[in-house]
């Protein structure tokens, strides 16, 4: 776990971040400093111990497939930063040439 | 009538009809008005809906029914959806926002008859312990106006400390809701991870947040949890389990009751002050008829690291939604990758950027094992040692921070920052009930008068009624927070 090859600005286009160049280098010597930090975890004996994504003993939580009523289309498209009809509006995904 | 009441004694008298919940509701909105302008608890006061409630618990009441939290005021972190109503995280991506539902867990206390008074400030999307973090607004600890309030959950906290609400509803992902409380001398629970629906709370790092309730008395935090927590549908991470009633069967005296005292949170490392005030509170609890024994969790020191991975990781997962199409701000550019990047760089702070570069380099390809796996690993270690102390003592007592509130601006290093929940991290990892009570205060140099601290108590899994039993019976003994009061707020001249 070394520290030093943090790259930021790649870190940063697989998070959709923009970032002006002063934040890359802020970024990125704060996130150095906080990679020093959580190095004392290499201290940890975990090579046989079990990975925990949550501590509740939960396993599979089924509920019967019926229908239900969902949230109302005209208050959700109320929120959309642009809409047409009763659709979202979004830019263009799909190039020109594909 | 006197809205320094305690919600018990509030719901008594509107169910009594001594007073009326639209009496209550009006009231404390004057209040507001009178003492916010220095506080900045609310972002946001929503004075309509909470009299649209009033007069709905009027007529419950009148018409015979007995409601728990009857015209109860309440406030709510903006973290939490109320159908109609701005939600914004305190953050300029979401600024505007209308939640179209509510949270179960603020739509269960409604149905008891609280008021929702309003929406308070927070680090933005819970990621911080000052409430500096906040985008939207400033919120000042009503004991010092020159320091923060602690947080996430600072707006809550303040709100209910400044006399603002009764109650309040905060979230706690890592000491969010027992950082702030300690720092603003009122009671704060986390409950145990699974007791609370997180339906309708905008999500931060789903394995960690817990809704929660902070109060000025343990028996009105119990009642306030007991009324929420249980099984939602909703939300396939609430346990299917009874929740005990809690509130009316709360202790007095700590008779045979074990309490753990860590072994690696010895006090020697803080102020002299603030060691002194400690060491009482653990012979307090003595005295109270507890016997204290020595507990080991040798991992706790790998808490923040822990921690500071497994969040940040699911909060980069989590706010990939925030991506401009559906809702909130959008920003656009050249094409749709620009246009989210624009978009993020724009709608968040400094601090949630932070968290999701440190979580997308903890996920990514050829670091995840050694990051992100390496973390919940270590997870897997401090929830063992816990479950080992567990089996020597009944709760775990330590300070819930290893200082009273600071100024503003003190902490500009984000790692300083970070090891402000060292006493509150691994109990969140272990997914454990956990409590801040006052147990006193210290006056450091530069204070403008008494501050706080707070008592940490923590239990076993699911231990929420005895937990909230041996805090009940330390502040009943102890009445750390009738010794002080909050100085004198500025009146409204010179509101925000």
């Amino acid at each position: 776990m070394a520290s030093g090859d943090i790259d930021v600005a790649y870190v940063a286009k697989l998070a959709r971040l923009a970032l002006t160049p002063a934040e890359v280098e802020r970024f990125g010597a704060q996130l150095g400093a906080l990679l020093d930090h959580v190095a004392v975890l290499e201290r940890l004996p975990v090579a046989d111990v079990a990975a925990t994504a949550q501590v509740i003993p939960q396993t599979n939580v089924m509920r019967d497939d019926v229908p239900r009523p969902s949230l109302d289309r005209e208050t959700v498209l109320q929120a959309a930063p642009k809409r047409e009809g009763a659709y979202f509006r979004v830019p263009r995904i799909i190039g020109e040439d594909a | 009538m006197n809205l320094d009441a305690t919600a018990v004694a509030i719901a008594a008298a509107v169910n009594a009809r001594d007073v009326s919940a639209v009496e209550v509701a009006t009231a404390m909105h004057a209040r507001i008005a009178e003492r916010d302008g220095a506080v900045g608890a609310y972002l946001a006061t929503t004075g309509e809906l909470a009299l649209a409630h009033a007069q709905l618990v009027d007529a419950r009441v009148k018409a015979g029914e007995r409601l728990p939290l009857a015209g109860v005021p309440l406030a709510l972190k903006d973290n939490m959806c109320v159908a109609g109503t701005p939600t914004t995280c305190a953050s300029k991506i979401l600024a505007g926002w209308v939640a179209p539902y509510t949270a179960t867990a603020v739509q269960r206390l409604l149905d008891a008859g609280a008021l929702p008074l309003g929406k308070t400030n927070l680090d933005e999307f819970a990621m911080g312990s000052s409430c500096e973090n906040s985008a939207l607004g400033k919120t000042a600890n009503p004991w010092d106006l020159g320091r923060v309030p602690g947080g996430s959950s600072g707006g809550s906290v303040a709100a209910v400390a400044a006399g603002e609400a009764t109650v309040a509803l905060g979230s706690d992902t890592g000491g969010s809701i027992r950082e702030p409380a300690a720092f603003c001398g009122v009671v704060g629970f986390k409950p145990t991870y699974g007791r609370v629906s997180r339906y309708g709370l905008i999500a931060f790092a789903s394995s960690l947040d817990q809704i929660g309730p902070i109060a000025h008395t343990v028996e009105d935090a119990a009642l306030v949890y007991e009324l929420m927590a249980g099984r939602d549908p909703m939300d396939a991470t609430t346990v299917d389990r009874p929740v005990e009633a809690v509130s009316n069967a709360l202790r007095e005296d700590l008779a045979g009751v074990r309490i753990g005292i860590v072994r690696e949170f010895g006090l020697g490392e803080l102020e002299p002050a603030v060691r002194d005030v400690y060491e009482r509170a653990y012979a307090d609890l003595e005295r109270l008829g507890a016997e204290l024994v020595e507990v080991a969790l040798p991992t706790a020191d790998f808490g923040i690291a822990t921690y500071y991975l497994i969040a940040p990781a699911e909060c980069s997962s989590n706010l990939a939604r925030f991506d401009g199409m559906r809702y909130g701000l959008r920003v656009e550019a050249a094409d749709v990758g620009a246009t989210y990047e624009a978009t993020r760089a724009a709608g968040f702070g400094d601090e949630v950027k932070r968290r999701i570069l440190i979580g997308t380099y903890a996920l990514s390809s050829g670091y995840y094992d050694a990051y992100y796996v390496r973390a919940q690993k270590a997870r897997t270690l401090i929830a063992a040692d816990f479950a080992k102390a567990f089996s020597a003592c009944d709760a775990i007592a330590c300070p819930a921070a290893a200082s009273p509130a600071f100024a503003f601006d003190a902490k500009t290093d984000p790692v300083s920052m970070y090891l402000m929940d060292y006493y509150t991290i691994p109990m969140s990892l272990a997914g454990l009930p956990s409590l801040s009570v006052p147990c006193g205060y210290v006056t450091p140099p530069g204070a403008a008068g008494p501050l706080p601290l707070g008592l940490e108590l923590s239990g076993p899994l699911f231990a929420e009624r005895a937990l909230l039993g041996f805090a009940h019976a330390y502040e009943r003994a102890t009445r750390h927070a009738e010794l002080q009061s909050i100085p004198a707020l500025p009146g409204p001249v010179g509101a925000r």
